[in-house]
């Protein structure tokens, strides 16, 4: 595959791994953001090849994962509505919600279509005049440039039957609410390589700055990943703390302007809140107001639906970095992909999900040695699922 | 500007109770198995379907007789490499075959969608027509049923086969044992790809096309001598190669590390994988073959294979193993290791 087997070329992969092992001259803490590169870390087994150069943290960038229960909870609400078709991408129909999921709604009766794209969406509400297309807007600033152009042309083409449940996030105050916080352990970040993409590396500038730490914008091939280490650690070494770009073919200082500028058109900085990590201000996209009509919490009133997130499992702690998937005590037990507690044992992104499919042996192993040490970390709830059915 | 953390774990999700069928439960993964299992089986069950075998063996007189049934649902009922016909007929036939039987007779069961022009239907019938020809079977009976639009898409068939036993050749998902060597004869993922491709309207380089055929020849190829040396066969429809090869793990209570590099993967093939965001070694096919052989014969089976159209790219993928007894390994091309569990429903595809 062009493109694709240059970067996974084995022989390249050991000799980087190599190199991050002699330049350490002690363990780093990273913190991947993305889960694209938790998926490929864990898969492809990168954190092996690295030894004890480098613990990885993997970060709060599953979209699926941070969605918090109160979208989910509104969309389960449209899908279950007879005059709505929704539209999704497919890792969130398994999401859990307060009683039921996508899928099962679905199985309700709701129309419920996969799509891959929002123009897809889009095309579905030109097809069924009848019906109203709600396309769940989710994801980084990744998936917003698609989204907002979903909506731009809806509104050019005078579309009425269709809108966006949008639960955007973006991720510079995420990574900032992770440095804010007093156990914090991350000593530098391999930033999302298609974030940047699209929205450049300018706002990196002032974190890498104010906190001193090391932000390498890396793409999502083993040789992309250990490069992107070996940047951090080179950095940490040499006491620098510096935005660099590791992904140079694709990501420019300035990002993808007109992107970026359709972004910028039709969404606006809200507060949002986190799954796991709570509410953080100015941390979400939202519609603009002259954008209203294509908002499904206005079109359907749903600004009123709250829904409190309970305090049962400790997803919280494995988004933050605090705790690894498998120190959960109900990892692999109470909660599997089948039957997921929470959200990162859901997407294939999850950090939860990506231990369990992957590392079955292992786990089995570390499970005993960690949980003396996970115990001192988790601050409280001493049965995580109590009262579960 | 600074953020707020929330104080304390939180986190979401109440267990979520499944009271319906869901799309999941027709993927091949566990929640199929489950429902076999905590239903079917509950109501049914008897010593022979217990077994969960591709085919039935059962007793007749003079002798016993394999037999298979499967439906096909697939849409678009036409795609490049095949049609819902064909795929009907190697469907079945694989099944009995990969229990070593010699399939002879087949049923055809239509239920037929109104509005759906004769000109296609005349299209699959004759493909099916052409794929039992070619086998060696008969079409013996069948079954003509019709619902109103909406209520299928174009076509449904489904399919019945008799195969009488090979003496000798007697693969059982329950025989492997360590150190058996396993072969997967083909190339990987082509037919979920080629219909996922055609679904999506995906155009890549080079067509993607189904790798639906009939596997009886190759499994012919195998018989006589080399029989007792086949411990056990798989074709590996839907949930993929991963599915057939916990489920073998499973059975026979041995574990299996699989070779990432031993296993071939046609170019477009692994690109649509990656622009769908969907791993092949879970995406179904239609005419390739997975068997494990007893370590001295190994060779000399995949000689055989390789002698065929079918076989020309098989290799040796893997080896069954005493340890992680239940659990398929995967070494990967950089070489970790990294467990390939079954899925629980269908594969979705990421959000980025």
């Amino acid at each position: 595959m062009k493109y694709l087997d240059e970067y996974r070329e084995a022989a390249i992969v050991r000799g980087l791994g190599e190199r991050i092992r002699k330049k350490a001259t002690r363990t780093w803490t990273l913190m991947e953001v993305c889960g694209g590169q938790t998926h490929t870390i864990v898969k492809q087994g990168l954190d092996e090849l690295v030894g004890d150069a480098v613990e990885m943290i993997h970060g709060p960038g599953c979209p699926v994962c941070v969605t918090p229960l109160e979208q989910i909870d509104k969309a389960l609400l449209l899908a279950q509505d007879p005059g709505v078709i929704f539209a999704s991408f497919g890792d969130m129909l398994r999401v859990p919600g307060s009683d039921c999921d996508l899928q099962q709604v679905r199985a309700r009766g709701g129309q419920v279509r996969v799509v891959y794209s929002p123009l897809d969406a889009l095309e579905l509400a030109i097809r069924n005049p009848t019906k109203h297309v709600v396309f769940f807007a989710v994801g980084f600033e990744t998936t917003a440039p698609a989204n907002a152009m979903a909506v731009w042309r809806a509104r050019q083409l005078g579309v009425r039957n269709f809108s966006v449940l949008v639960s955007h996030v973006t991720v510079p105050p995420a990574m900032k609410a992770i440095l804010d916080a007093p156990d914090n352990r991350v000593q530098g970040f391999l930033a999302a390589g298609h974030v940047c993409t699209v929205m450049g590396w300018t706002e990196y500038e002032p974190i890498a700055a104010q906190y001193r730490v090391p932000i390498v914008v890396t793409g999502f091939e083993p040789t992309d990943i250990l490069e992107g280490m070996l940047l951090a650690v080179t950095q940490l070494e040499e006491g620098r703390s510096e935005v660099e770009n590791q992904y140079v073919r694709s990501v420019k200082r300035q990002g993808t302007v007109p992107a970026r500028t359709l972004v910028e058109q039709v969404f606006e900085l809200v507060d949002r809140n986190w799954r796991g990590i709570g509410s953080i201000p100015r941390s979400g996209l939202g519609l603009r107001p002259e954008f209203a009509d294509f908002d499904a919490e206005f079109r359907f009133a749903l600004q009123d639906v709250k829904v409190d997130e309970p305090a049962e499992c400790h997803a919280g702690e494995v988004l933050r970095g605090q705790l690894k998937p498998f120190e959960c005590p109900a990892f692999g037990t109470l909660c599997t992909p089948e039957r997921p507690l929470g959200a990162p044992m859901v997407s294939s992104e999850g950090a939860c999900a990506a231990y369990f499919n992957y590392r079955k042996i292992e786990v089995r192993g570390q499970r005993s040695e960690a949980r003396g040490a996970a115990e001192s970390r988790v601050t409280s709830h001493e049965s995580p699922v109590g009262g579960q059915p | 500007m600074t953020a707020t953390l929330a104080e304390g774990p939180i986190c979401p999700a109440p267990l979520v109770k499944i009271d319906r069928v869901q799309l999941g439960h027709g993927s091949g993964g566990k929640m199929s198995a489950a429902l076999l299992r905590d239903l079917f089986l509950l109501h049914f069950g008897n010593e022979t379907l217990s077994r969960l075998a591709d085919a039935a063996v059962v007793p007749v007189e003079g002798g016993e007789i394999a037999v298979s049934t499967d439906s096909f649902v697939v849409n678009p009922i036409e795609f490049p490499g095949g049609t819902i016909g064909s795929l009907a007929v190697h469907g079945t036939l694989n099944d009995l075959a990969m229990m070593g039987a010699i399939p002879r007779y087949l049923s055809s069961a239509f239920i037929l969608e109104e509005g759906l022009p004769f000109e296609r239907l005349d299209r699959v019938v004759a493909d099916m027509a052409l794929a039992a020809r070619k086998a060696g079977v008969l079409i013996v009976t069948g079954d003509t049923k019709v619902v109103e639009r909406g209520k299928a898409d174009g076509l449904y068939v489904n399919t019945t086969g008799i195969g009488m036993l090979d003496p000798v050749l007697r693969p059982r998902p329950d025989a492997v044992h360590p150190g058996d060597v396993l072969l997967v004869s083909g190339p990987l993922a082509q037919h979920g790809m080629a219909i996922m491709a055609a679904r999506e309207g995906l155009a890549f380089e080079t067509e993607i096309r189904s790798d639906s055929a009939c596997l009886v020849p190759l499994v012919d190829l195998l018989r006589g001598d080399l029989a007792p040396a086949i411990r056990a066969m798989r074709d590996p429809t839907r949930g993929g190669l991963a599915s057939a090869l916990n489920e073998i793990a499973a059975s026979s209570g041995v574990g299996v590390l699989l070779d990432e590099a031993q296993l071939a993967i046609p170019g477009p093939v692994a690109a649509a994988c990656e622009v769908l965001g969907l791993d092949p070694l879970y995406v179904a096919n239609e005419g390739m073959l997975a068997a494990f052989v007893a370590p001295d014969r190994a060779e000399e089976a995949l000689a055989r294979l390789r002698s065929h159209p079918l076989g020309a790219q098989a290799s040796i993928a893997g080896v069954a193993v005493a340890e992680h007894v239940g659990l398929v390994v995967l070494r990967t091309r950089l070489g970790s290791r990294r467990v390939v569990d079954m899925l629980p429903g269908d594969q979705l595809p990421r959000i980025c």
